[in-house]
């Protein structure tokens, strides 16, 4: 579905392209940061103490998180900045991309690299040979990985319109409510294994995220009936 | 195979020459070849059609004609559309390279994955005399910089020693290397990878078939990249061949000195376009001042063809990866072009004017173009190939590199928007590249894998 999405709203105009791929730039600095921190963190630490290790890891993620915001604030930042240079040169004062445009590319950048990341290797060890969960472990493995790698692509997506329009409007607790619907989501899959606990709020959040950021955008309810009723 | 080895390396000379892209403001000359600025004297309605970014609509290009033709010339006016057009080179020109990068590189990962033939190490090129199987770190270091520091010399005395044929109009020994290695490219290399992949596959081939494929395929290439032909299929053909040789560099250059070599090219890219001594530079400007293209070779232009199946006289600035294939040296040499987004079509322009003003429109249209060196492609997909094939942290890795090799070739062409003048096409790219490559592996993916086994997300 992501593939989807872009082909048929991105891969039309070059500017969007570009900015979906400085998107997964700044998502993938983020990542590694991220990850600089959890090494030093592991290699100064007794590799042996387990849970150590686990909450180590939890920490990890957490501040993964966390510095991913941060980068998608510094990426809206740079956006203001260009959008301003775009307007100057444009012939009639208005930028040819709007900033909600851009939140939504720019979510989609992200969202696609972080699902890049996450599925690519499962995809590749997919092809192989072998048995899904031979050593007790879920063998629903692939297909939770699927949906929830979706599932985040999406989020990402909503994330990124609801935080560059909070960052617009200068609603603080709508970047806060991001933020902490992204811990959130990462917290739930904690409970991996247990898929119920992990999947299903995300999957409530993602639709929550959806209607905010639709609302947000300027759509509303009768928007909806009309473009349905509209075949 | 240390002979086969030796035979053909003696045969391939990849020449890539520097890369650089240069802006399309090239210094005055014909009225023509100022497109923005004759449009903006309010010349004749063909030179209206400027080249905007992708990002504008076909709209604005129309109200900027009618704007114009009302408009008397005014200086400042003058300035500042010209710097909107060279900025709004944007998007669209980065598109315009963006694709094919990408189809190269996704060309040789997916070869380097499939085909097991290019990651297995098989002798090394004669230029690069050192072994890295040597048990000591610091030797092996110590090897892989002797290779770098041949490799780079034999680069600079090739470029140097092309330079200098082009100062003195040797273009009849230049086009003669150029076909001769072309051929080589085109037919041997050709040979060895379809032989290689159709090993992987298992697909059985009689030679009948098979030369009959490598001749078609081979004497297309050569009318194409050398003559005329669409647009397209030239393009297509100059992406194969970067891929081959980028394929043949994976192969044959040992670990760490491809690393080394990697970062030592960008620099010597930096140099030798920057410099006023640069041989790069010094080959840019001279043919600027000929009013010649540069080179019958080494540049991939992405000028978009508005008409289809129009012959177009200026295919001489499109040319394949310089193979120089000096039989009788022993050195192999990497010339990349110097790509270069100047219009210097001008000679082909000329030709151009005389004829009726919509083919001309649509002939401004498709010749600003960005042009990118071939070396520069090569480069690119030895960083990702190399990465895809010694990473063990598989394809995030790669994507790592590619995401930063894009990034880095955007930065490039908006300096090259900002400075209008060449500029080395590497070293951005490549050191991005470098650094996601080495963090990635390292750092990342340690983090990855132990987020993937427990399923977390982040």
């Amino acid at each position: 579905p992501a593939l989807g999405l872009f082909l048929f709203t991105i891969a039309r105009d070059p500017l969007r392209i570009i900015i979906l791929i400085a998107g997964a730039f700044f998502w993938l600095v983020s990542l590694l940061l991220s990850s600089l921190i959890w090494f030093i963190a592991v290699r100064a630490s007794n590799p042996q103490d387990e849970p150590l290790q686990k909450g180590l890891l939890i920490f990890g993620v957490m501040f993964s998180v966390l510095l991913q915001e941060v980068f998608r604030f510094l990426y809206y930042k740079l956006l203001r900045k260009a959008i301003e240079g775009l307007v100057a040169l444009s012939d009639d004062g208005c930028s040819p991309i709007s900033i909600q445009q851009m939140a939504y590319v720019a979510g989609v950048g992200f969202g696609l690299m972080s699902g890049a990341f996450s599925m690519i290797n499962l995809l590749a060890d997919s092809l192989g040979p072998g048995t899904v969960g031979i050593h007790g472990d879920s063998q629903l493995y692939f297909l939770t990985s699927a949906f929830m790698t979706m599932v985040l692509i999406f989020l990402h997506t909503f994330w990124g319109v609801l935080f560059f329009h909070g960052c617009e409007h200068r609603r603080w607790w709508e970047i806060a409510a991001v933020v902490i619907m992204h811990l959130t989501v990462s917290g739930s899959t904690f409970c991996n294994p247990l898929y119920v606990g992990s999947l299903v709020p995300s999957y409530l959040l993602m639709a929550s995220a959806a209607a905010w950021a639709y609302l947000v955008s300027g759509g509303s309810a009768q928007n909806l009936r009309r473009f349905l009723l509209c075949k | 195979m240390i002979t086969f080895m030796n035979n053909s390396d003696s045969e391939e000379e990849p020449c890539n020459e520097r890369t650089s892209l240069m802006s399309a403001e090239s210094p005055p000359v014909p009225s023509y070849q100022d497109g923005p600025q004759a449009s903006e004297a309010g010349e004749a309605q063909a030179h209206r059609k400027r080249r905007t970014g992708g990002s504008r609509s076909p709209n604005t290009v129309a109200d900027r004609e009618m704007s114009d033709s009302g408009v008397p010339v005014r200086e400042s006016a003058l300035e500042n559309e010209e710097e909107e057009l060279t900025l709004k080179y944007g998007a669209k020109h980065v598109i315009m390279l963006f694709v094919p990068v990408t189809l190269c590189m996704i060309v040789v990962v997916a070869t380097i994955k499939s085909v097991r033939f290019y990651t297995e190490k098989n002798g090394q090129l004669i230029y690069t005399p050192f072994s890295e199987d040597t048990p000591s770190v610091g030797q092996r270091l110590l090897n892989s910089v002797l290779n770098t520091i041949i490799m780079i010399s034999v680069i600079v005395v090739m470029t140097v020693f092309l330079v200098l044929l082009y100062k003195y109009r040797c273009y009849k020994f230049i086009h003669g290397w150029l076909i001769l290695s072309s051929l080589m490219l085109l037919f041997l290399f050709t040979y060895i990878y379809l032989g290689e992949v159709l090993k992987t596959y298992n697909v059985a081939m009689d030679y009948p078939t098979l030369f009959l494929v490598i001749w078609n395929f081979g004497a297309v290439g050569m009318i194409c990249i050398h003559w005329k032909g669409p647009l397209q299929l030239q393009q297509a053909y100059l992406i194969m061949i970067s891929a081959l040789m980028a394929l043949v560099f994976i192969k044959y250059l040992p670990e760490w000195s491809a690393w080394v070599i990697l970062g030592a090219i960008s620099i010597y890219d930096l140099m030798a376009v920057l410099c006023p001594k640069g041989p790069l530079r010094m080959l840019v400007e001279t043919a600027q001042e000929r009013n010649e293209p540069i080179f019958p070779a080494l540049i991939y232009s992405s000028a978009m063809m508005w008409t289809v199946g129009m012959a177009k006289p200026d295919t001489t600035t499109r040319g394949p990866s310089q193979q120089t294939w000096d039989a009788a040296e022993a050195g192999r040499e990497n010339h990349r072009s110097s790509s270069h987004t100047d219009s210097q079509m001008s000679e082909t322009r000329s030709p151009a004017s005389t004829r009726p003003i919509t083919s001309s429109e649509e002939l401004e249209e498709e010749e600003r173009g960005v042009k990118l060196g071939l070396g520069d492609f090569i480069f690119y997909s030895v960083l990702v190939g190399k990465a895809a094939a010694t990473a063990s942290g598989d394809w995030n890795t790669t994507l790592a590199c590619f995401v930063a090799i894009l990034i880095g070739l955007c930065l490039t062409l908006l300096l090259l928007a900002v400075f209008k003048k060449a500029l080395p096409a590497l070293p951005i790219s490549i050191t991005f590249g470098l650094v996601f490559y080495f963090s990635t592996d390292n750092l990342v993916r340690p983090f990855m894998d132990t987020l993937a086994s427990h399923q977390l997300y982040i």
